[in-house]
């Protein structure tokens, strides 16, 4: 069957359900709630900002969790041909982004409380912050992904456009690895999590943080799945239409 | 599996209890915490979560729409 035409028999299933998106509005609503109102431990300089943890690391694991997605995706389409997993590639991609983007904006208004304060002699200075290695890491590899979309969406042959994004998906998903698993992990950083998994590591976050943790990274992810469900099923009446019409 | 949720959820809250609060000197807004302001921020984020979350769903009900008319 010609790959255009398997697009006109898709018919969503499981993006249509409620339940998980009933389960997403619980978890977040029990991320907000629990995040700002549980105790959490008392540490030094970043005090009540740890709760930033149910917040701007679950935008990391988040992004992380997406690309998987996409790259699963990505090796589905050079599998199958079918143009359907292309489009949910990319669409994972795109919101993968946004909470990568998210991830690191809200870093940095984390990093100007707790890493570098004007107000204070004791913390490091702007430029030394801007050179750490976490940092610069997960800037290359959200670029990366950013030429993904640059790439992909700038071709307008449907079938050259899909397996060039899914191999560029590929390559771009491969590289998150050294820059922002591997590298930061091997040079000194500000950034907590050098010596292991940052968050994972049950001397970094204790229980009572990880009641909240799991659930917080559970229900932004399914958020993102949501948003994604929408964007692919908008996307598949838009290419049913130019093939209809 | 929303019933199993909401038990997982309840479990979560129960647990909280048993956590003795290691009081230090470290500062913590536990202040704003005995004014009780804390809860108008709450209030306000959720608020927020909960008009991102119905434009969700309304998106999601219109897309809906759009599929069953083809």
């Amino acid at each position: 069957m010609l790959p255009i035409k398997r697009l006109l028999l898709y018919k969503p299933q499981c993006m249509k359900k409620w339940w998980w998106k009933i389960v997403c509005i619980l978890l977040l609503v029990y991320t907000i709630t629990a995040g700002l109102l549980f105790n959490v431990p008392r540490k030094p300089i970043i005090q009540e900002s740890i709760r930033n943890l149910y917040f701007h690391v679950c935008m990391w694991f988040s992004m992380m969790i997406l690309f998987t997605i996409s790259v699963v995706h990505a090796v589905k389409y050079l599998r199958n041909n079918n143009l359907r997993s292309d489009i949910l590639s990319r669409h994972y991609a795109v919101v993968g982004i946004v909470f990568g983007v998210l991830g690191y904006s809200t870093g940095m208004i984390w990093a100007s409380f707790t890493w570098a304060d004007p107000n204070s002699s004791s913390f490091s200075s702007f430029g030394a912050i801007a050179k750490d290695p976490k940092l610069i890491g997960a800037a290359i590899a959200l670029l990366i992904y950013f030429a993904y979309l640059v790439l992909r969406d700038s071709i307008n042959d449907l079938d050259k456009r899909a397996r060039i994004g899914a191999v560029y998906n590929i390559f771009a998903f491969a590289f998150l690895f050294p820059s922002i698993w591997i590298i930061p992990r091997l040079l000194e950083s500000l950034h907590p999590g050098g010596q292991g998994n940052p968050a994972l590591n049950p001397q970094d976050i204790d229980a009572r943080m990880r009641l909240v943790f799991y659930p917080a990274v559970i229900g932004w992810t399914l958020l993102g799945v949501w948003i994604v469900s929408l964007k692919v099923r908008l996307q598949m009446l838009k290419e049913k239409n130019v093939l209809e019409s | 599996m929303i019933k199993g949720t909401l038990l997982l959820l309840f479990s979560f809250l129960i647990t909280i209890l048993s956590f003795a609060q290691d009081g230090d000197t470290i500062e913590m807004a536990d202040t704003m915490r005995e004014n009780g302001k804390i809860y108008v921020v709450v209030a306000v984020i959720l608020t927020i979560l909960a008009g991102i979350l119905l434009y969700l769903i309304r998106l999601d009900k219109k897309i809906s729409k759009l599929e069953k008319h083809k």
